[in-house]
């Protein structure tokens, strides 16, 4: 156990950790662009009464379907523009630029 | 017709107004769910009550498993949908569900569905909506209701001498557009009408309207220009949807489009609100915005009459 709790200890602090948020509000993403480094975890949260999903248009991540305040994360490890989409209502489109 | 109608004792205002109904050019009638009372609703059921002919119901997006402040209960107003169906004086042969059968595509959500459906005792034909094709590519849906379908659940049927064909447009959606049919589901429509006279009636039915009623809220389908040009030659097509909750009519030619309420909530007009999301209204008022449509066919080269019944009506 008290390994255990040293390496997540250590993972903490050997990774730095930045977490984005992009809230699902009225059939929008809130944030349509963030801006992230390499590294970075964002999480989707859904604030409608309807569900909706994140779904990335390179299939690079794809998230389950979000009832209403359920969240998806997602970490970024590669540099590059990951755009993105609700598959239930494809108007709905943001991206997220990665840094490194 | 003028002679027809006179017989029926219609008077000049009722003339005119069935007129603007079969009238070649477009007629635009917008109402935030409710057309009891209007000129349209009246005489249609005017020409329901005359018929002989064919009569069925469309019901729509009954979101069963949704439990928000629009509609605690969904369950209930599907079934007193169902209850009218039951208690009108003049059944229908069958029934449509357009779509968001369930809320989130779950088994026992469907299982709910498919145990109230079952009171009628009536054949359904369902198309799904895009809840209803959620998690698994639209397993669940075609697993119950797929039988005798194409692709992602299309099919076509007769009845009467009037061609109906349901059309799927809520799957392999782009990002950034709206709703699609896709090219196989359109060479299969090619096909599946060549064959039928321009002189038989034919009524589509699909979830997301086969017109562009407000793109910016996603409410259209991208390729529905190329399926309703392989219709062009028929005299009459009549295209029911649901998705929008509410009621919505354009006749454009020998096309009519009409979209039904929906039993579970409604949502707003196109561009009154912040979203397309459910719009809570006072729980008095609730069950004035819900409701299914009585369809019929006063004669095979009659259009289609169509009849908006909330809830709350009492007919």
């Amino acid at each position: 156990m008290k390994l255990l709790g040293a390496v997540l200890v250590f993972a903490a602090i050997a990774t730095p950790t930045q977490v984005s948020e992009v809230a699902i509000d009225n059939f929008n993403f809130a944030a349509p662009t963030i801006t992230v480094p390499v590294g970075a975890t964002v999480t989707w949260t859904n604030r409608d009464d309807v569900p909706h999903n994140v779904v990335s248009t390179d299939n690079a991540f794809k998230s389950p379907v979000l009832d209403t305040d359920q969240k998806f994360s997602h970490m970024f490890e590669t540099p590059g523009t990951f755009k993105y989409y609700c598959s239930l209502h494809p108007r709905m489109t943001g991206q997220i630029v990665v840094n490194r | 017709m003028a002679t027809r109608d006179d017989e029926q004792g219609m008077d000049r205002r009722g003339f005119l107004e069935c007129m603007a109904w079969v009238g070649t050019g477009a007629v635009w009638t917008m109402a935030s769910g409710v057309l009891k009372g209007t000129p349209l609703e009246a005489s249609a059921y005017g020409a329901a009550k005359m018929a002989g002919g064919l009569r069925f119901v469309q019901i729509s997006d009954s979101h069963i498993g949704f439990d928000k402040a629009a509609n605690t209960d969904v369950t209930a107003t599907l079934r007193e949908a169902i209850a009218k169906i039951k208690g009108s004086p003049e059944q229908p042969s069958f029934v449509l569900h357009t779509g968001d059968l369930t809320h989130l595509s779950k088994p026992s959500e469907f299982d709910t569905l498919q145990q109230l459906m079952s009171e009628l005792s009536l054949p359904v034909f369902y198309v799904p909506g895009e809840h209803d094709v959620l998690e698994d590519d639209g397993k669940s849906f075609l697993q119950r209701y797929g039988k005798g379908t194409l692709g992602a659940g299309w099919h076509s049927f007769d009845k009467d001498g009037v061609h109906f064909i349901g059309l799927v447009n809520v799957v392999d959606l782009k990002a950034g557009g709206l709703g699609s049919l896709g090219r196989g589901q359109l060479e299969w429509l090619e096909k599946d009408v060549k064959h039928l006279k321009s002189s038989t009636p034919i009524v589509v039915f699909a979830h997301i309207p086969l017109w562009s009623v407000y793109p910016e809220w996603g409410w259209g389908t991208d390729d529905s220009a190329q399926a309703l040009a392989y219709l062009k030659r028929f005299g009459s097509v009549s295209v029911l949807n649901g998705h929008i909750h509410q009621v919505m009519q354009k006749v454009e030619g020998h096309v009519s489009f009409h979209t039904a309420m929906s039993t579970a909530f409604p949502q707003p007009a196109p561009g009154m609100g912040p979203s397309a999301g459910p719009m809570k209204v006072e729980s008095e008022r609730l069950r004035s915005v819900l409701g299914l449509s009585r369809m019929s066919f006063h004669a095979v080269n009659h259009p289609i009459a169509i009849t908006d019944v909330t809830l709350a009506d009492t007919m």
